[in-house]
């Protein structure tokens, strides 16, 4: 129902947070693959294979068996023909056992934070004590795809009986049927608002002024870190993973350290050309990989005696119009900010996720812009800037790549190992949102 | 946190995988037929006048047609055939399958060739009214349909299989071929070239084969056996009961003659006719009377009986007794392993680790890099692939071997095997390690081939946990197993870790701990020998062909290549150590090759070089064989057997025969080394030892061990 509009819109937010009613929920471990980027045609995983891949040493170290599971719940957007429900397979594969449920949550780009989030409520609500929430994606699987006016054709000569109707449907085929449309592609695009995701980026950028040598410089800063972090062991929920063909895979190999400026200027705009200033260079990649958390209440860790790593404190979803997607971050991590009193200073570590350095930078502007904070976010004051010393300290989607099924529970599990390095008590792992919308978790460690 | 129901599970496997659970006709216990008091046969009519008679052997877990088992399907015969049924239908109640052969502890007393034609022509007579009957006779078939059970089978009018089952005529591994008209029954269905080869393979078809090659009518899920039996006796089933128009053409004598001419070709790369007569014969009994089936009839009785009393074939049902024997060392403890933890993966860990998960087990596979790991999932692919056919089921394998990097899978195994490099100290920090964190209850074992288990049991918390489990390279094709003890093994232990060397569907056979336990210790010498000789100027293809001809499966010059120039070295520098003056000296080259990194098949270059399919190049031998060169190789083998057997390495001349056989493949049709001796005569042996050690040296003097068998 529509209220009478005011003076100034206020955002509204639930007045509580689960914390008040709900039993206490830990994330008490986690895992990943490495996030390999996608080479010529597919990789050699599936998403329910990098999930089956990242679970494995992740339950092997678990005190329980992976039997005694209340649930799986597994985030994917491109699902494998061959496993509609990939939560169940890989639940299956793992070794979970016939009774343990396993399903699919898909929120586009939160899908991995929307099964945390899922299993948080679960758990809070006493539903459930123990829950293995994952993401996975191997966008290298993406299909090709037949255009719909070709499928109407192949209807048509199929449901043709005699040889008559054969022919004047042979008559009507035309040669762009055979075109297949790249299903990526078309699932990159925004249906309702008809842009392209590099385009909602390019207005953001347009919006709070992001010049192609700030995004350039972000992007240089997020491989270098990530580069960086690797080589000093911090990217500690990763492990190496070994493929049928007996291939090593031990390292998020879509990093590219080292790059200069100048280099990042030659490359041309990926998606509005011949102007535009989002490129390949400074968007997250497109790559496969899978992720868990291992979510438990009090009377999980104290009948297994797990360790928990951080307690979920809350989350949050929120919507805008879906051609400023980008701003995602912003909207949903501010009503939680609220609800706890929380100012920037007490939020030790933050994960934004990086799907195009335009955007992130774009939502840190937005955060310190008065106008934005008071007319969209009703805020009396300007929140204020991110310290980029406590933001994505180990990189990002843009070095990494955005596995989109995956990335929310990757930022979601990295956020605890970056607040026990920045020594944060509070942090905040955020996502933005193909379709308009935003995600949040507030972890306090443990 | 969900509760596990053991209960539970298990009763929902029943319910989705338990054919007997499900079985159509033998799940109900209907009022049997009052005519009949069968022990092993359970009979009754049904609503619609249908009999089904249900084979369920008294006392076994699986169904042979044991002569108690014919002697009964007679009666039942006889009064079906006044009953005169709507149809009959054969099914079993043994979850192993329908019929798995005849009863061969019934072949060891057949040593007259009359009786054996005596039988035969009874119990062909038999199955011939089982042909005769005028009402549908139906074989419902799940699980394994083999040799004699096949040709009952073969004599009903219609043979309707379940998806799960398996064919084959293994008669061929135990020197024979089909007896029971299985040889021309099935020729009048299938074409020769399916026909003849799936019975000079002896392999065991997929129930798809089997109805592509016109052997089954029908092949189906259990959930449709009802209305797929229903469907043959109301004469709806489609069924072909003619050749192809290829196999029509094969029938012809002239192209007999040069099919046939193409068989014997590929038979002699396997076997040679005068060490394996049967399939010689069955080719033979195709290329005479494969025009025409009534004298085939004749001529397969007259075969088959020759066959059955000629050595080999005695000989070869003494290898399938002494796998059994083998196999029942597994028997009679629970092993309670469901996770097996391999530290080590290198070719024998990684294999060893392989097939445990092919088998069913969760397997974590231990090493410190992946890229060491990493080979062994390769191969890993290609064993599931092969061996596993079922959709998924590779992958499923695939899912249960899991990489290890950080040895949190010792913490869960029930069993964890040891395969890292032949170093005691390593292997001693490795147990240490293993002992912090594993469970207990939680066997511990090493793959060790030359160090003693004395040695490594020192310092252990709980020695009475350690074992060995000695597998052979190649795991994937090596049978048997060495399971080694020591004296502070537990008994109990001992017979967990036999019990789950059976599961894994290898022959355990339990060994002494002393050096070379019994294959190397028996191998080794016979492989040296043949270095001896080399360095004498014979040719390595000489020396091969020698010890093929005595029935050797390959020469030792090969074999070393096999096994491997190191691995070998090392065992024989170990029996060197001690065994002294009774071993051959290990030749300087043999040194300097391992150095050189020229270490076999594995290095492509050995003694042999290898090509890309890992084939030694070979010349052919022209030399007539050489009695006296073959001696010089396979006595001291036998020798290191009695040395094995005085010493107690095994417990009795059985076990010494399996182990040889199953883990040297020691010309099985020689029935073994101990049977060898005694048909040759110790006698007979222990002068030519004597004679070899005038003239070689007296690593060829008889080990005292031979004055006991002397004596006998």
């Amino acid at each position: 129902m529509a209220s009478k509009p005011t003076a100034k819109p206020r955002r509204t937010a639930k007045a509580k947070s689960l914390e008040s009613t709900g039993q206490p929920v830990y994330i008490v471990d986690g895992a990943r693959t490495p996030f390999l980027k996608a080479q010529s045609g597919p990789g050699p995983f599936t998403p329910v294979d990098l999930a089956v891949q990242a679970g494995r040493p992740l339950l092997l170290r678990q005190s329980f068996d992976p039997r005694e599971f209340d649930d799986v719940i597994l985030g994917c957007v491109n699902v494998h023909p061959d496993e509609v429900n990939p939560g169940r397979v890989a639940a299956l594969r793992l070794g979970c056992g016939a009774e343990v449920p396993g399903w699919t949550v898909q929120r586009n780009c939160a899908s991995g934070m929307q099964s945390i989030d899922t299993a948080y409520r679960y758990i809070a609500d006493g539903g459930a004590d123990l829950i293995l929430a994952g993401g996975t994606e191997a966008l290298s699987h993406a299909p090709l795809l037949f255009k719909e006016d070709a499928v109407g054709w192949f209807g048509e000569f199929f449901a043709a009986k005699s040889t008559g109707q054969k022919l004047q449907a042979l008559s009507n085929l035309k040669p762009g049927y055979f075109a297949p449309s790249i299903g990526i592609l078309r699932g990159l695009k925004d249906p309702v608002v008809k842009l392209s995701m590099g385009a909602t980026a390019e207005k953001l950028g347009h919006l709070f002024g992001v010049t192609r040598t700030d995004a350039d410089s972000f992007a240089i800063q997020s491989h270098d870190r990530l580069a960086k972090s690797t080589k000093e062991g911090h990217i500690e929920e990763m492990h190496p993973i070994i493929g049928d063909n007996g291939k090593v895979y031990d390292h998020d190999d879509g990093v590219r350290p080292g790059n200069s400026l100048e280099k990042l200027a030659k490359l041309k705009p990926a998606f509005e050309k011949p102007f535009g200033k989002v490129t390949p260079g400074n968007s997250s990649q497109i790559t496969d990989g899978g992720c868990w958390t291992i979510l438990a209440s009090d009377a999980a860790v104290r009948k297994y005696g797990l360790k928990p790593m951080a307690r979920i404190v809350d989350s949050e979803w929120a919507s805008c119009d879906p051609s400023v997607m980008g701003f995602g971050p912003v909207i949903s991590s501010t009503p939680i900010l609220k609800r706890h009193g929380l100012t920037m200073k007490q939020v030790g570590a933050w994960e934004i996720n990086e799907a195009f350095a335009a955007q992130v930078l774009a939502c840190l502007r937005a955060w310190n812009d008065a106008w934005f904070c008071e007319n969209i976010l009703g805020l009396e004051e300007p929140f204020g800037e991110i310290d980029q010393a406590r933001l994505n300290i180990d990189g990002g989607a843009i070095s990494l790549g955005h596995p989109v099924g995956t990335s929310g529970n990757r930022i979601t599990l990295h956020l605890i190992h970056a607040m026990r390095r920045l020594g944060a008590k509070h942090g905040i792992a955020t996502e933005c949102i193909g379709g308009g919308m935003g995600g949040a978790m507030l972890l306090e460690i443990m | 946190m969900r509760e596990i129901v053991e209960a539970r599970a298990e009763a929902l496997e029943r319910l989705e995988h338990d054919p007997i659970y499900l079985g159509v006709g033998v799940a109900k216990q209907p009022k049997p037929l009052a005519a009949l008091k069968l022990e092993h046969w359970r009979c009754y009519q049904d609503e619609q006048k249908v009999v089904w008679a249900i084979l369920d052997r008294k006392g076994s877990s699986a169904n042979t047609l044991s002569e108690p088992v014919f002697r009964e399907f007679e009666t039942l015969l006889g009064v079906v055939e006044k009953m005169q049924p709507t149809a009959l239908v054969f099914r079993s109640a043994k979850k192993s399958g329908f019929i798995m052969g005849a009863e061969i502890s019934e072949f060891v007393d057949m040593t007259e060739d009359a009786r054996v034609k005596d039988m035969l022509e009874h119990a062909l007579g038999v199955l011939d009214r089982l042909e005769r009957l005028s009402f549908p006779t139906i074989a419902a078939i799940h699980g394994f349909c083999l040799g004699g059970g096949l040709e009952f089978a073969l004599a009903c009018k219609y043979r309707i299989c379940t998806d799960t089952a398996r064919f084959g005529f293994p008669e061929v591994l135990l020197g024979l071929h089909p007896g029971l008209a299985g040889t021309w029954r099935t020729l009048k269905l299938a074409d020769a070239d399916k026909g003849v080869e799936m019975m000079l393979s002896g392999r065991t078809l997929y129930a798809k084969q089997a109805k592509n090659m016109g052997i089954v009518d029908a092949m189906t899920q259990e959930r449709h056996m009802a209305e797929a039996i229903d469907w043959a006796i109301k004469g709806k089933l489609k069924v072909r009961r003619e050749l192809t128009t290829k196999g029509k053409a094969m029938t012809f004598g002239p192209a007999r003659s040069l099919i046939a001419m193409q068989m014997e070709k590929e038979v002699a790369k396997k076997a040679k006719r005068h060490h394996y007569p049967a399939p010689y014969a069955m080719i033979e009994l195709w290329r005479e009377h494969g025009g025409d089936l009534r004298d085939m009839r004749k001529a397969e009785t007259e075969s088959f009986a020759r066959l059955m009393t000629g050595d080999t074939s005695k000989n070869l049902v003494r290898a399938f007794f002494l796998r059994e024997g083998l196999k029942e060392n597994g028997k009679g403890t629970e092993h309670a392993i469901k996770h097996v933890h391999v530290i080590g993966a290198g070719v024998m860990g990684g294999d060893i680790a392989a097939w445990s998960a092919l088998r069913g087990y969760k397997v974590t596979l231990q090493d410190m890099k992946p890229d060491l790991i990493a080979p062994a999932i390769k191969r890993a692919r290609k064993l599931f692939k092969r061996r596993l056919r079922r959709p998924g089921d590779a992958t499923a394998a695939m899912d249960r071997l899991i990489p290890d990097l950080t040895g949190d899978g010792a913490r869960k195994a029930d069993l964890i095997i040891e395969a890292v490099t032949e170093r005691p100290e390593i292997k001693k920090l490795v147990y240490a390690q293993c002992e912090e964190r594993m469970k207990p209850g939680t066997l511990l074992a090493t793959n060790t081939s030359s160090i003693l288990l004395e040695t490594l049991a020192e310092g252990l918390k709980a020695p009475q946990n350690f074992v060995g489990i000695h597998f052979f390279n190649p795991v994937a094709k090596m049978p048997l197993v060495e399971v080694v003890t020591h004296d502070k093994l537990d008994d109990t232990v001992l017979a967990r870790t036999m019990a789950w060397v059976a599961d894994i569907d290898k022959l355990p056979l339990t060994v002494k701990s002393l050096p070379g336990f019994l294959v190397n210790r028996t191998l080794t010498p016979y492989m040296m020998e043949a270095f001896v000789a080399m360095d004498e100027g014979i040719k390595p293809e000489v020396i091969d062909a020698a010890a093929e001809e005595f029935g050797m499966p390959m020469g030792p010059i090969e074999l070393a290549d096999q096994v491997g120039l190191d691995v070998a070295m090392h065992v024989a520098k170990v029996l060197k150590d001690d065994l002294g003056e009774t071993f051959p000296d290990i030749p300087t080259w043999f040194d300097r090759k391992v150095k050189a990194g020229n270490l076999g098949k594995k290095t492509g270059k050995g003694i042999y070089q290898f090509d890309k399919d890992g084939k030694p190049d070979k010349q052919a031998v022209e030399d007539a064989p050489d009695q006296e060169l073959q001696d010089r190789l396979i006595l001291p083998l036998l020798n290191a057997c009695v040395a094995c057997m005085r010493k107690g390495v095994v417990t009795d001349k059985d076990q010494c025969d399996g182990g040889i056989i199953f883990g040297t493949g020691f010309a099985p049709f020689r029935g073994g080394p101990m049977n060898y001796i005694a048909r040759r005569g110790a006698k007979d042996i222990v002068d030519q030892l004597e004679r070899l050690a005038r003239r070689h040296g007296d690593r060829f003097l008889p080990d005292p061990g031979w004055d006991d068998l002397l004596e006998e």
